[in-house]
């Protein structure tokens, strides 16, 4: 039903990732091959989920494990929570990153469904200040194809990505003004807004 | 997307002494300029939200349903009628690549109407794009970009949707001035109005999940609409996001600490 395509490289790139998510390495130069590996890779492992046919819930879960396997996730909770993350405690912060987790595999996850028969590729990449972008097309069925870059840094001492740009939208902003709205609507209570987004 | 698919414009034939109108509008689009700080230049939030919320109830009521409607559809229909409104649109995309000196986006797009109309049966098949004339999509919002004309405040168009000072003006010229009438086939000329509203149902039928996201599971879906209007536009026009856009994962402009 789904095939978002996956080339030889590809493939070769899931399991380079597997190896560097095992360990734990120091920080390094990230090149444009390893993010470009890291983009087809985590395709990859997307298309697997989406092809596994399994219930919404099960899916929502295996894309959060995609999710933490590639993305930064601490980095992409403190930017989203933004200055209102300044004066939470170390709890709560940690408790946020986890519910902020979970309601981003919920969003995206939710919408992957429209990627059927979807292919992603890579144009190139090129670095940009500290992070290298990554250039892709996606193509899907009947739809002109759209641009798609990916964001990716060696932070956390391996390749992840920190954010999505999708025809000039940037995620990682929309998801920072999305919850500062939140908390507004809840008066500024953090608690409030880790429990609603669990 | 919905956004920009709800600002595509609606070739409508309107009289002359209207379009001395729209061409007063232009000349006095010395656009609202924006106010220092601010983080978006919306100083008719008020009203816009008013529209918004009238657009809300539009697709409530109309285009979500005939979204769900287009999907149940098979897509051997929906993508020629998706062929067909696009073939209309481009002796208008042809016009406006003259006024902007864009010699590339012209000839893929003259040789796409040529190829699509002919081979393409009218345009309802799209054998262009097949052999690599992708559409080169502009309008004369665009143009008017690429004349210098400043963005302008963002506003939110009864039934168009999202839109600034510069592109309002732009659409409203290209409903006025739609050269499809002097080069279209009477079948075009007939159906092209049709083919684009339907399209703006499969459209939104297409992207069900995330348009539904944005109108009805924000917390404020009209600010998150108008940063992805604004964000998208200028994508499309080439344009480099602002400085202030720029994230950098290696700024230490707060700790990480409690969040790995």
């Amino acid at each position: 039903m789904v095939d978002l395509t996956c080339s030889r490289r590809n493939l070769m790139a899931v399991g380079g990732a597997g190896v560097l998510a095992a360990l734990p390495l120091p920080s390094f130069a990230l090149t444009s091959n390893e993010a470009e590996a890291l983009v087809n890779s985590a395709v990859g492992d997307i298309n697997v989920v989406i092809q596994s046919g399994a219930n919404m819930n099960s899916m929502v879960n295996s894309f959060k494990g995609v999710f933490e396997r590639y993305s930064d996730t601490p980095y992409i909770a403190a930017y989203a929570l933004g200055n209102d993350g300044r004066s939470a405690s170390q709890a709560q912060k940690s408790a946020f990153s986890s519910a902020f987790g979970n309601y981003l595999a919920r969003k995206y996850g939710s919408r992957f469904n429209e990627f059927a028969g979807g292919e992603i590729q890579v144009q190139g990449s090129k670095a940009v200040n500290s992070y290298i972008e990554v250039n892709t097309l996606a193509i899907l069925r009947n739809q002109s194809p759209f641009h798609v870059d990916f964001h990716v840094s060696d932070r956390p001492g391996r390749p992840v990505f920190f954010n999505l740009i999708i025809e000039g939208i940037n995620m990682l902003l929309s998801e920072r003004a999305e919850i500062g709205t939140m908390l507004d609507a809840r008066g500024g209570n953090l608690d409030a807004l880790i429990s609603d987004l669990v | 997307m919905l956004i920009v698919s709800m600002c595509l414009p609606l070739s409508v034939k309107i009289n002359f002494r209207k379009s001395c109108v729209i061409i007063a509008l232009v000349l006095q689009s010395a656009c609202t300029a924006p106010t220092p700080d601010a983080k978006f230049n919306d100083p008719y939030e008020a009203s816009n939200r008013t529209n918004y919320d009238l657009l809300i109830s539009i697709d409530r009521s109309i285009l979500r349903p005939a979204g769900q409607l287009a999907s149940a559809f098979p897509t051997e229909v929906t993508g020629r009628v998706a062929s067909f409104a696009d073939t209309v649109g481009l002796p208008s995309m042809v016009a406006n690549g003259l006024l902007q000196g864009d010699v590339v986006g012209v000839g893929v797009n003259t040789m796409r109407f040529l190829i699509n109309t002919t081979v393409g049966i009218g345009g309802t098949f799209d054998p262009a794009g097949a052999i690599g004339l992708v559409e080169e999509t502009t309008d004369f919002g665009e143009t008017l970009a690429v004349w210098g004309v400043a963005e302008g405040a963002y506003l939110v168009l009864p039934v168009f949707g999202p839109s600034t000072e510069r592109d309002a003006v732009g659409t409203l010229i290209d409903m006025l001035f739609n050269p499809l009438q002097s080069v279209g086939t009477a079948a075009q000329l007939d159906y092209a109005m049709d083919a684009r509203v339907a399209n703006l149902a499969i459209s939104r039928g297409a992207f069900m999940d995330t348009i539904d996201g944005v109108l009805y599971n924000s917390a404020d879906s009209y600010a998150v609409a108008r940063m992805a209007y604004l964000q998208n536009r200028r994508f499309e026009l080439g344009l480099e996001p602002p400085v202030s856009d720029e994230i950098d994962p290696f700024s230490n402009e707060f700790s990480l600490e409690g969040f790995e």
